[in-house]
């Protein structure tokens, strides 16, 4: 089977391509999707806080993906359920494995990765103590409570921040559990502001920071863990232990995006973001073969996602339309200064970039006052005051062909934060 | 009330190897296990490794079953469909002075008849082993030793044993046996059994066992070992099994890959008074990360996936204890610790040996001695998953994506003779859940497909038997 352009994933970014895809004049577009339904993980998301940005309204998780459900029906776009893509091949082979039609190859003109990301689990932590049940990934355990309805516990600890785990420790004390402390390695959280003063302050639960989970009591079921203070090494400092009874531990440790499959294909990967690394029109370094949402970088709004997506596929469109464009003019490097941990995109085609390319990063720490520059060579070409900036929001900046054009050969694009200590 | 001619206490390698040997013959034997399922204690958490027999003293127990089980390994794999590969082992020396060490280890092969074993220079371990640490001064090398599922040996044979006859008594706890007139009387999980003879194969407990019957006292201590276990991605850091030298605890932090293709670091050693402790804890585990890292030129930190820790039966006199104890009829398979998996089919073959020979037993013709595993959807190729998925659909469907096990697998893990009731158990029989997630995307279709096998609501459904609930209604 050939097809123009196939997108793995029929989550939020999925979907937004999809949309996008026909949008800009292409009519063959399938989506492979490994769940009995589309939407990803928003399905389970039942809160609300989804698509201010993009609908100008408050909805919940599965309301913002029946949106984007609605108008990639009203497209036509082909969308295979229960379909689990087990590999691409670096020339856009991708097989598949599905209940009702086995093992199938597609031959893709352009592909788009949008699978998402995983929860970090607790080995990956490292945390010491027993493995009985109730240790469940926030996300696992929103999904027994949604979808499932049944409750993974009734005194609940969260480790981590992580905006899923802020939103657990709502969604639990809702059902009747008792959420007796969110424990934060880092001295600042990493979820949502906003999360963190509707999901914790509104329910007195406390959030304690620089705090971790040394040890885990329970053979059979957690029975307790066991807190404590860490110092600016992240090790535990001895004394201030304090142990919690409880029958459930959520881990809210961070997302990685799941990209087993893209380096498989031969995507280049960032050992920082763990998604591909990607131009201004969002390639990977394999022509025709394009990244958006979780699976690039792990947002905080689901809104950017869709907007992230929706340019993935305009520019998938464009490369189907005129093929393999000649690398025309110089490319340059998107470095990271001050303060910045990562940019999407990490190299900009001055020749090729649009009017307007937007960067998205995150800051590595909390800065008050800080300003948010982007300098091109020596010249500094954008400066924005900003009050905060943490490393739980995702900023973005938006840098002009105008300026790129600009750019000599050597120079550098830096991306930077200033008056910061 | 139930009588039996054999009475085995403990389902792990050992019990379930002997299980599987005696089902060869026309007895009526019965398994009594304390836990939910087979393989649930010292022989579910080790390293996995089928030891090719240089470290045992000459003339113990040890080494003769560990060389003798070494052997047999390769062929039973093949009979019972379950994952073996001969990697070869490598023993590291980092210093001059240690080298007669080095040389006494090959001497104790060459004795115990390990085959072509032999001493490499730094620059041929390097060849071999290149993420080896630069400090290597030579190693021992011995490319018999190979790596085993060890959850895949001991649920084959006990499925084998099952599907011969022997009868398994899970959530059978013993609670006290009795010299009765022909035998013993044996109480386990409310129930009665009476038995002419008995196997105490209880692992860490066996102690407990052997004291309630015998005068001659022993004594098991339980010695924990910590494990790290790394992502695939990281699985080929070392094709061979590479140990230290060894030390008074036993062989020292090792680093190997495993069947599945993931990189293992452990264990440490401990003695713990609990002999449920398998916790782990922030020291273990970072002794497993420092000792594990100088076997290498560096030790990938990052990938870690889950760590774990599992206990060593290790008897006072340092040897496994194997035979008829001073009480006639009861007999002993206990103090097995490593290389307790390597030594368990020949352990196995002894006891039934002796079993036999006791009972003047005869061999039974209709003895099944093969067993086909469930298929493997991860390593079939394209034609077998798609005469796989033809047959039954379900083999299509994927819910372990990490791992890329199919709703055919579970189900099947779950129908087979002993087959599957918790999600542990699934977990050891499809391998569902030991990916790089440990189980975020799959837990919970897991525990609802078996729910509906079992035809039990999901709060019943648990991680390894009664008290480990993951669910509740709500309420």
């Amino acid at each position: 089977m050939k097809r123009k352009a196939v997108i793995i994933g029929g989550g939020p970014a999925g979907l937004a391509a999809a949309v996008s895809l026909k949008d800009n004049g292409i009519e063959d577009v399938l989506i492979l999707e490994r769940g009995s339904s589309l939407g990803g993980i928003l399905t389970q998301c039942i809160h609300n806080g989804f698509g201010l940005h993009t609908f100008k309204e408050e909805l919940t998780g599965p309301e913002y993906a029946a949106r984007f459900i609605e108008m990639a029906k009203e497209r036509n776009v082909e969308a295979l359920l229960n379909t689990m893509v087990v590999d691409i091949s670096h020339d856009k082979v991708i097989t598949c494995m599905s209940k009702d039609k086995g093992i199938f190859t597609i031959e893709a003109e352009s592909v788009i990765l949008a699978m998402g990301c995983r929860e970090r689990p607790r080995g990956a932590l490292n945390t010491p103590g027993y493995r009985p049940a109730g240790i469940y990934s926030a996300g696992t355990a929103q999904r027994f409570v949604n979808i499932e309805g049944k409750m993974p516990g009734k005194e609940v600890v969260i480790l981590g921040s992580g905006d899923i785990g802020l939103i657990m420790a709502r969604r639990m004390t809702l059902e009747g559990a008792k959420v007796k402390a969110v424990a934060e390695i880092m001295p600042y959280s990493g979820g949502l502001k906003r999360n963190i003063v509707q999901c914790l302050d509104d329910f007195g639960i406390p959030l304690k920071l620089s705090t971790t989970v040394v040890d885990i009591k329970g053979k059979d079921r957690v029975e307790s863990v066991t807190l404590a203070k860490v110092d600016d090494k992240m090790t535990p400092i001895p004394g201030t232990e304090e142990v919690i009874p409880c029958d459930t531990l959520l881990l809210s440790c961070g997302l990685l995006p799941e990209n087993e499959l893209s380096d498989k294909m031969g995507v280049k990967l960032s050992p920082v973001t763990g998604g591909p690394i990607v131009d201004e029109s969002l390639n990977t370094n394999i022509p025709g073969v394009f990244a958006c949402g979780n699976v690039l970088h792990v947002h905080d709004l689901v809104d950017y996602v869709s907007e992230e997506a929706t340019l993935a596929g305009k520019f998938a469109a464009e490369y189907i339309k005129e093929g393999e464009r000649p690398i025309n003019g110089p490319e340059f490097k998107i470095e990271t200064g001050k303060g910045v941990r990562y940019t999407v995109p990490v190299t900009v085609h001055p020749d090729r970039a649009p009017e307007l390319t937007t960067v998205r990063f995150r800051v590595g720490n909390v800065y008050k006052d800080p300003e948010i520059c982007v300098y091109m060579g020596d010249k500094c070409v954008l400066r924005r005051k900003k009050q905060i900036c943490a490393p739980g929001e995702m900023e973005q900046v938006i840098i002009k062909k105008a300026d790129l054009k600009n750019l000599k050969d050597g120079e550098k694009i830096v991306v930077c934060l200033e008056n910061v200590l | 009330m139930d009588r039996y001619d054999v009475l085995i206490i403990g389902a792990g390698v050992t019990g379930s190897s002997i299980a599987r040997e005696l089902s060869r013959y026309d007895l009526k034997i019965a398994v009594l296990e304390k836990a939910s399922d087979v393989c649930e204690g010292t022989s579910k958490a080790n390293s996995g490794i089928v030891h090719a027999g240089f470290d045992a003293k000459p003339g113990t127990k040890k080494a003769l079953f560990n060389v003798k089980g070494s052997l047999m390994m390769e062929e039973l794999s093949k009979e019972l469909d379950f994952p073996y590969k001969r990697n070869g082992s490598l023993v590291l020396c980092f210093s001059k002075e240690d080298e007669p060490k080095l040389d006494e280890l090959l001497k104790r092969g060459e004795q115990n008849g390990v085959k072509d074993i032999r001493i490499l220079s730094h620059d041929e371990v390097k060849e071999l082993e290149p993420n080896v640490s630069d400090e290597v001064v030579s190693a021992l090398y011995a490319p018999t030793g190979a790596i085993v599922c060890p959850f895949g040996l001991t649920i084959a044979m006990a499925e084998n044993a099952a599907v011969n006859g022997a009868e398994f008594f899970l959530d059978h706890e013993v609670t006290d046996i009795q010299k009765a007139e022909e035998g013993f009387l044996v109480k386990a999980g409310g129930d009665n059994f009476i038995s002419k003879l008995i196997i105490n194969a209880a692992g860490v407990c066996a102690d407990m066992i052997h004291n309630m019957v015998c005068e001659d006292k022993i004594s098991i201590v339980a010695r924990k070992g910590e494990y790290c276990l790394y992502d695939k991605k990281v699985g080929n850091t070392v094709s061979c099994t590479v140990f230290k030298l060894p030390g008074a605890y036993g062989k020292g932090v090792l680093v190997t890959p495993t069947v599945h293709g993931n990189l293992l670091v452990g264990p440490t050693a401990t003695d713990v008074p609990d002999k449920e402790d398998v916790s782990t804890t922030a020291e273990g585990l970072s002794k497993v990360a420092e000792d594990g890292g100088a076997s290498l030129v560096s030790l990938p930190a990052r990938s870690v996936i889950t760590s774990f820790a599992g206990l060593r039966a290790h008897a006072d006199q340092g040897d496994f204890i194997i035979g008829e104890s001073s009480v006639p009829g009861f007999f002993d398979a206990a103090g097995i610790e490593s290389p307790g998996l390597s030594a368990a089919p020949a352990i196995g073959v002894y006891v039934a040996g002796l079993i036999k020979d006791r009972l003047s037993a005869k061999e039974k013709d209709n003895f099944i001695k093969t067993r086909k595993g469930i298929p493997n959807m991860a390593l079939a190729t394209v034609k077998e998953r798609q005469e796989l998925i033809k047959e039954n659909p379900l083999y299509g469907r994927v819910v372990c994506r990490c791992e890329l096990v199919t709703e055919g697998e579970i189900v099947d893990s779950i129908k087979r003779p002993l087959g599957a009731t918790t999600l542990d158990g699934i977990k050891r029989r499809t391998r569902a859940g030991m990916g790089r997630c440990q189980s975020g995307f799959c837990s919970p279709i897991a525990v609802s497909i078996l729910a509906r096998e079992l035809g039990v609501p999901l709060k019943d459904i648990t991680k390894h038997g009664k008290g480990s609930e993951f669910v509740d209604d709500h309420k």
